[in-house]
């Protein structure tokens, strides 16, 4: 009531404004604020109305002045701040102040400096957890994931790299059989050297064949002219003028036969009776056998594509 | 004057000590500070009004201070304080928006 009433009287000039400027639109909105607002005011108001004989108000305030015209209520007001000032009320106002002040500004600071977690409410801080638990599981879901297929692709490169050096070996391999990659490793040397006359590509031929049987793996045969041919399993032999013709190169005597195998085994194939070397001896050459331990075979067989033979699989 | 001079005083011991806040009175602290905002709203439309009252503004201030945070308190015990605080914080709004206003038609006339 006494709210109505003083917001009544407080108010006496404002709904003028109002009205003309902006009519309905800020009228209500500013009424019940208004009315809000009035809560400390009515309070102060009251008091002088409810209590006009006591309180420090009054003793600050000059006792006999503000009684007579509460009704008015702006009245008691103006003579109470004019005196009272510098009094206590005014030191405690003061302390007020400074106290809002500085806790304005520390909870700007904290609310600036903090990241909102540490003034968190205890169920904020559970949802953030939970949130954070299911991202947490969902990313170590996609580390697992991740760890499979990085195991599967090295798994893969591993096998590829298996596949590659096995593909190396045998190419390795073929390459030595086909007389396209140099060779060494155990093996015999044999010369061959002409008697009175020349010894026959046939000779050569039958110790090269001897020796196939014998187990050597990759054959070399040097002509005193020093040009040297690899002998693979395409290589043929003819008589020339001036000595032997190998895979079209000219290899004058004596010659080298140079093998790897078994050492021992491809020396007695040569020397079984009625083998190459009775047959050399009878034409009149001879056979020096060397056994140098390693024997290295150097010379390259130049190899095409083949032009009929297709690889069936 | 006074009043103007305590709240810079104020401002910049915060600024200077730079205190941490007490972890118990973090939830308390902004509704406090918006509380005393509100009582300081109330306090200047009343000076313009020329109602100002010494003890009022103390008594007003200091409840309203005691009242709100009570409030967030009950609030965080009932498991309700972050809906309290937001409705102390939208009605504490709303008063400072009539403060402000009575000071606006007092000081502009409109």
């Amino acid at each position: 009531m006494n709210e109505h009433h003083d917001t009544g009287t407080g108010w006496p000039d404002e709904p003028a404004h109002p009205e003309p400027e902006a009519g309905p639109a800020t009228e209500p909105p500013a009424e019940p604020a208004a009315a809000a607002v009035r809560d400390p005011e009515p309070v102060r108001d009251s008091e002088p109305e409810a209590e006009p004989a006591g309180t420090d108000w009054d003793v600050d305030g000059t006792a006999g002045e503000p009684e007579p015209e509460p009704a008015a209520g702006n009245a008691p007001a103006e003579p109470a701040p004019a005196r009272s000032r510098i009094s206590t009320a005014g030191a405690v106002i003061g302390l007020l102040l400074v106290l809002l002040g500085f806790a304005f500004v520390i909870q700007l600071r904290s609310n600036s400096t903090d990241e909102q977690l540490s003034t968190a409410r205890p169920e904020d801080l559970v949802r953030i957890l939970s949130d954070l638990d299911a991202r947490k599981d969902r990313l170590s879901q996609e580390i697992t994931q991740l760890q499979a297929t990085q195991q599967q692709l090295a798994a893969g490169s591993q096998g590829r790299a298996a596949a590659l050096d096995a593909a190396a070996r045998r190419a390795r391999d073929l390459g030595i059989l086909a007389g396209t990659l140099p060779a060494q490793g155990p093996g015999i040397q044999f010369r061959f050297v002409s008697g009175t006359q020349p010894l026959k590509a046939a000779l050569i031929l039958d110790a090269v064949e001897e020796l196939r049987d014998a187990g050597a793996e990759a054959m070399e045969i040097d002509g005193g002219n020093g040009v040297a041919v690899r002998i693979v399993a395409s290589s043929w032999f003819v008589d020339a003028d001036s000595g032997i013709e190998v895979d079209g190169h000219t290899l004058s005597g004596p010659w080298w036969l140079t093998a790897i195998g078994d050492p021992p085994t491809m020396q007695t194939a040569l020397n079984i009776p009625g083998g190459v070397v009775d047959n050399v001896h009878s034409a009149g050459g001879t056979v020096i056998v060397n056994q140098p331990g390693t024997v290295r075979i150097s010379a390259l067989h130049q190899t095409g594509s083949p032009r009929y033979a297709q690889p069936a699989s | 004057m006074v009043a103007v001079i305590a709240l810079a005083v104020g401002v910049v011991l915060g600024l200077v000590f730079e205190p941490s806040v007490p972890l118990a009175l973090q939830p308390y602290l902004p509704i406090a500070v918006v509380a005393a905002l509100d009582a300081v709203f109330g306090g200047i439309r009343a000076k313009l009004d020329g109602i100002f009252d010494d003890k009022q503004f103390v008594v007003s201030f200091v409840s309203n201070v005691l009242v709100a945070a009570l409030i967030v308190f009950l609030g965080d015990k009932l498991g309700v304080g972050g809906q309290l605080s937001t409705g102390v914080v939208v009605v504490l709004g709303v008063r400072i928006f009539g403060n402000v206003a009575g000071i606006r038609r007092r000081l502009f006339r409109a």
